[in-house]
């Protein structure tokens, strides 16, 4: 590859990130923290492009140059994932060979008083319906946001993945669901549902790590939420 | 090169630089011109190439996405574009670095900073990686400079192996992914520092020069100190992200097949744990920054299993060992690689036996 090639290629490579940085896009590979340095990165691809455009267009004395690396091909690689096809967030199919990574947390502030439903996330749920015998959660009515996810029996998961830097690292925290279920699920639905706690407790096929019920009383289909992951259970 | 331009798609400086340029390559390159024959013989050269490439895959654009709608392609490619977008920034970062540090400081400065001797360089440098607020991606590019810049290998090297498991973000995050255990980022960072010195040590007392293979002739002799600095950029991103990319390859695809269920198996063995962290972590070739989290959630291992996980991780994984290849040949790679496997583990089995 040549050097006009990889300046083209620079380009495209930092316009990619900057696209991906400016929309919700990285949203779904990376950590939200990690927004300013994709964007800087994207910045200095394109310099690093303009800047050897314009020392190619000045250079009079010619310097020696060694093999430039045809490993460089490799790199339209994420460019075109990005592009053309620009996979979505992990799923259920990562969340169902995945054990669920719930830890213990340190300790379990204190929940908002209220009449109204209680909005929780996964991870907080089942940290406090496992580790804390689900003490705040009881007599209140819950609502809980997640993705549908099936083991190989056909049982019904709430998910959502846990995120500390990249998808690569996304585990899953997961909740059995009973009571009132929606007759057809499909994985990877993202559904909001309304429900209870309850003290029934399974363990995941996968890990053995403990998996909380929820009793549902009714769900409903809800859009993919800005941010798919789950940043703040590890924090 | 400068503009190879062959057959119709002339411009600027063709007729200016194509005579040197081609004499230059005929003494150092013959592979290279026989191909560049055969590539002028077709009327192709690669910008054309890439805008041909790029072309077809938008053409076929709706095919490939069917080909790739399978769960377990689409989440292959999740985690590829995810280990892509999140080290890029921190290549970029180091490519920077290293070209300041290849065009901005003189060799003497090196010089002066470090002891003569090698045995005395090489935990001041591992001490030195420290200030290297990054991870793994961006240590490579500064050791290869580091070379470059006159710097004894095994000070650079233990450099390399010490900068991305010792910073203070990366001692940070291990604290807060184990708030039960505070000693395991002392052991964290004893194992790493102990490991990346012998390593230097081993490299000085064993190591020949002609192992390594650094891309030689990057002089930047005549040139004014900005191209220098932006060739060097760009040279670093094209070569060192092309690796980046065998090896994010290389993870995505372990992370889609390597099953849970046998990491289950292994947890309740003690030596087996420890080589099944180690070798995991070789695996999954997570930044080094995040590695602390996926260790503490892997609770069925012991403390000393995740320990092995967390130093060798930041030194050798699938990704890294891609980029060591790029930047100082295979036949270093080849030999440093395994040498640091071996000598991490037993350094973390150790290290978490005393202290944890």
């Amino acid at each position: 590859m040549n050097r006009l090639a990889q300046t083209a290629l620079l380009f495209l490579l930092g316009a990619t990130l900057l696209h991906a940085g400016t929309t919700d896009l990285y949203l779904r590979y990376v950590k939200s923290g990690l927004r300013p340095l994709v964007l800087l990165a994207g910045a200095v691809l394109i310099a690093t492009a303009a800047a050897t455009l314009w020392y190619e267009r000045r250079r009079t004395t010619a310097a020696a140059h060694h093999h430039e690396p045809r490993i460089s091909w490799l790199l339209t690689l994420p460019v075109f994932a990005l592009i053309l096809v620009a996979p979505p967030a992990l799923g259920s199919y990562s969340a169902a060979h995945t054990g669920t990574a719930l830890t213990k947390p340190l300790g379990f502030p204190d929940l908002p008083e209220g009449g109204g439903p209680l909005r929780l996330g996964v991870a907080d749920y089942a940290s406090r319906a496992v580790y804390d015998d689900g003490r705040s959660l009881r007599g209140r009515e819950l609502k809980i946001t997640g993705f549908v996810t099936l083991d190989r029996a056909g049982a019904p998961y709430l998910v959502r993945m846990g995120l500390n830097c990249c998808a690569a690292d996304a585990q899953p925290v997961k909740i059995a669901l009973t009571g009132d279920i929606p007759p057809v699920l499909r994985p990877d639905t993202w559904l909001e549902i309304t429900g209870r706690y309850t003290p029934r407790r399974t363990k995941d096929p996968v890990n053995n790590g403990p998996i909380p019920y929820v009793e549902v009383t009714s769900a409903r289909p809800v859009p993919t939420p800005h941010d798919p992951y789950d940043e703040t259970w590890n924090t | 090169m400068p503009l190879r331009t062959t057959g119709g798609t002339g411009s600027v400086s063709t007729t200016k630089t194509a005579p040197r340029e081609s004499g230059e390559r005929a003494d150092t390159e013959p592979d290279r011109d026989a191909e560049d024959g055969r590539e002028e013989g077709r009327h192709l050269n690669s910008p054309l190439l890439l805008t041909l490439l790029l072309l077809t895959a938008v053409m076929f654009q709706d095919p490939i996405r069917g080909a790739l709608s399978a769960p377990v392609m689409q989440s292959w490619m999740t985690v590829f574009v995810a280990v892509m977008v999140q080290a890029l920034p921190f290549l970029v970062l180091g490519v920077l670095l290293s070209a300041a540090i290849a065009v901005f400081v003189p060799p003497s400065f090196f010089a002066r900073a470090l002891p003569r001797r090698p045995a005395l360089a090489v935990p001041v440098a591992g001490a030195a990686g420290a200030v290297l607020p990054g991870c793994e991606c961006a240590s490579v590019p500064v050791a290869g400079a580091l070379v470059r810049r006159g710097v004894t290998p095994a000070a650079a090297l233990a450099f390399l192996l010490s900068a991305p498991a010792i910073n203070p973000i990366v001692l940070t995050a291990t604290a807060v992914a184990f708030p039960g255990n505070p000693e395991m980022v002392l052991a964290r960072f004893v194992a790493s520092l102990l490991v990346a010195c012998a390593m230097g040590w081993l490299w000085h007392r064993l190591g020949r020069t002609d192992w390594l293979r650094l891309p030689a002739g990057t002089s930047y002799e005549g040139q004014s100190k900005g191209a220098a600095f932006w060739d060097s950029v760009r040279h670093d991103v094209t070569h060192a992200g092309g690796f980046l990319v065998v090896g994010a390859m290389a993870a995505a695809t372990l992370k889609a097949v390597v099953p849970a269920d046998w990491l289950r198996l292994a947890a309740d063995h003690p030596v087996l744990s420890v080589l099944a962290l180690a070798v995991l972590a070789v695996l999954l070739s997570i930044c080094s920054e995040a590695d602390a989290f996926v260790a503490a959630s892997l609770t069925q291992f012991s403390l000393t299993a995740r320990l092995t996980f967390l130093v060798v991780g930041p030194m050798i994984d699938l990704k890294l060992f891609a980029m060591q290849a790029g930047t100082f040949g295979r036949a270093f790679a080849l030999r440093f690689a395994p040498a640091t496997f071996a000598l991490a583990v037993v350094v973390s089995a150790l290290t978490g036996t005393v202290l944890l």
